[in-house]
């Protein structure tokens, strides 16, 4: 099965975030960036298909030039190999416009299976997998907190408010997962020395055919008008219990009207 | 004036109450519904039209014939704007519809003022982000709890649609709905009270304490990921970055340190209070009352208080 992970770097969640002061993107050069988190789950899965049916994984990344660190710890994971879309023109895209970059790599790719986390830490947006599948005119499971490969039909199970559902496809699809699905494994020693040697191929938008207008702050489909910093909480006031703590909070609470 | 179609969630939840609310400062609300949903409710909120769309084809395929449907009526009746839940799939539906239309698209809103500009709350609560959507209309999904629900009766007219679902679009098929246990509890990101617990509740035996003080406040259940990575809570009720996002009136963190990525997911609550036996746990930081001390002490003696007041 030829399967392609999306992998996205984000600025590190645990980290200080915040917008660029000057064109209102994610600051992207002070902040530690680190492949976001979902995506490693999608990596794992990948792997586990890949180890139970055969088959290439390749990573692929939308990003500036400086995601070369996480394409290279993805592979130290066990992927064969990555493709970077990397060019100028992409800073300030907007969803739309990324989902039609990697739609256009996907369309080079011929995968069976792609495989992504189904958000993205610095955005939350959740919307990319359905976009993809929209313009590539593949099945799209998302949500997944169990996936099972059947030749190529797919099932997977996924979480909603009330249970969950079980939903079926074929191949070719796109199948977002959550964090549920399974544990990434570490990257061993000989893993990082194997990534160095891994093919990394890097594309521009001129080798997609996709116009510099289309994306970027040109092409974007929205925009930030302003943003600012919410005030900073402060903590209130602080009781030591010495046996009337759950007393005391319920006080509280009444003068708040919530008993 | 033009309409605004507001995609409904399944069930009429407070969610739509609050898009029907919103979307009256926008234009003439016009409800989108997939199968049954409770048009009284709709009516009372101030739906001055309801478009349904009901049969296996629409409802058994996800969010694409979905939508196809919200597509085929944005292209007929050239809405103002178009509101979604910022739910999975609210958000799954407008992606494609912002495909379909290309037009742009913003998440997580939790207001939309008259001419369309989106207020969105980022980066774990810390960052307000005012944005507007500069190709097409505006698409833009509203996160629950984002403003109180405001009655305001209409009489709507009701259309069924017919909807030209192609297979493209019946790619994957639900094969199964399983409704787990539920109980009377409300729905965590709708909930008015949400009481959490995390790694110090111990185990799952011990969460009856979280599920009791909820119960006597009316509130809904949450836990942190340690809590839900050691098992002692499903992971439905995970509150967090990678969790659902809450911001009900009260908050009460029960043995939560209040990490960053915890923090994501319940900073925007009004009212915070914690108990934990660390005088330097972060959770203080932003609690508007904290208790250091035992959970395992403090509450139940508040459970009894509370019990005792009522
Ligand atoms: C990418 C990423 C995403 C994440 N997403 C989430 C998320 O969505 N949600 C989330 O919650 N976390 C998330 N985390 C994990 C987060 O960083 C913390 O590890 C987690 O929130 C800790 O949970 P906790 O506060 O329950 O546990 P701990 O940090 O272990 O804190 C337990 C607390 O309980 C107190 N305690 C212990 N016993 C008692 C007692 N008897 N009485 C009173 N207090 C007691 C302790 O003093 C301590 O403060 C994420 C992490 C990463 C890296
Ligand atoms: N620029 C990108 N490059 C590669 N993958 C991406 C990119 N943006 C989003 N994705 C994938 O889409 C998933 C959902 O992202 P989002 O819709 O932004 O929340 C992520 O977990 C990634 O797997």
């Amino acid at each position: 099965m030829n399967i392609v992970v999306l992998v996205k770097q984000v600025p590190d969640s645990g980290a200080e975030r915040t917008l660029s002061a000057s064109d209102n993107t994610v600051e992207r050069g002070s902040a530690s960036n680190v492949i976001n988190e979902m995506d490693e789950y999608a990596i794992e899965e990948a792997l586990k298909i890949k180890e139970a049916h055969g088959g290439e994984v390749t990573v692929l990344t939308v990003g500036p030039s400086g995601a070369t660190d996480s394409i290279r710890k993805a592979l130290s994971m066990g992927p064969d190999k990555a493709v970077h879309v990397a060019d100028d023109a992409l800073h300030g895209s907007c969803a739309v416009a990324t989902s039609k970059v990697l739609a256009a790599a996907l369309g080079q790719l011929n995968a069976d299976l792609i495989l992504c986390g189904a958000e993205s830490t610095d955005g939350r947006v959740q919307v990319v997998p359905h976009m993809l599948a929209e313009r590539l005119g593949v099945a799209a499971l998302t949500g997944a907190r169990k996936l099972t490969v059947d030749g190529s039909q797919l099932t997977i199970e996924r979480q909603t408010d009330e249970g969950y559902e079980v939903v079926t496809a074929s191949t070719p699809a796109i199948v977002s997962v959550w964090d549920t699905i399974n544990e990434p494994r570490y990257p061993s020693f000989k893993g990082i020395m194997a990534a160095k040697k891994k093919p990394l191929q890097s594309l521009s938008l001129g080798d997609l055919g996709v116009a510099g207008d289309e994306v970027g702050f040109a092409g974007a489909t929205s925009q930030v008008l302003e943003w600012s910093k919410r005030p900073a909480r402060s903590g209130g006031a602080k009781v030591i219990d010495e046996g009337t703590g759950g007393e005391q909070l319920v006080a509280y609470l009444a003068t708040e009207k919530f008993v | 004036m033009a309409e605004v179609l507001v995609v409904v969630e399944a069930g009429v939840k407070k969610v739509t109450l609050e898009m029907l609310t919103i979307a009256r400062g926008l234009g003439e609300v016009s409800a989108v519904v997939f199968g049954e949903a409770d048009q009284a409710k709709l009516a009372e909120f101030g739906a001055a039209k309801i478009y349904t769309a009901s049969g296996a084809d629409v409802l058994d395929h996800g969010a694409a014939p979905k939508a196809t449907a919200v597509a085929e009526l944005v292209k007929r009746v050239s809405p103002a704007a178009v509101l979604l839940a910022s739910t999975q799939e609210g958000k799954e539906i407008a992606g494609r519809l912002a495909v379909k239309l290309d037009n742009g698209l913003l998440t997580d809103a939790v207001d939309v003022a008259a001419d369309g500009t989106a207020t969105q709350v980022v980066f774990a609560g810390s960052t307000i982000v005012k944005s507007k959507v500069t190709k097409g209309l505006p698409i833009v999904t509203i996160r629950p709890n984002s403003t109180t629900p405001v009655a305001s009766a209409a009489t709507p007219a009701v259309e069924e649609l017919t909807v030209a679902v192609s297979d493209s679009d019946k790619l994957t098929t639900v094969v199964e709905r399983v409704a787990e246990q539920k109980g009377s509890r409300p729905e965590l990101t709708e909930a008015g009270i949400v009481v959490s617990g995390g790694r110090g509740v111990g185990n799952a035996d011990n969460f009856k304490l979280v599920e009791e003080l909820a119960d006597l406040l009316g509130g809904a259940v949450g836990a942190s990921r340690a809590a839900v990575d050691s098992g002692y809570y499903p992971h439905q009720f995970q509150v967090g970055q990678t969790g659902k996002t809450v911001s009900p009136q009260l908050y009460v963190a029960l043995g939560i340190s209040g990490a960053i990525q915890h923090r994501a997911g319940m900073q925007t609550s009004k009212t915070i209070v914690a108990v934990n036996k660390d005088a330097e746990a972060p959770i203080f930081e932003l609690a508007d009352f904290g208790v250091v001390g035992d959970l395992f002490k403090v509450v139940p003696q508040a459970a009894d208080e509370i019990r005792k007041r009522k």
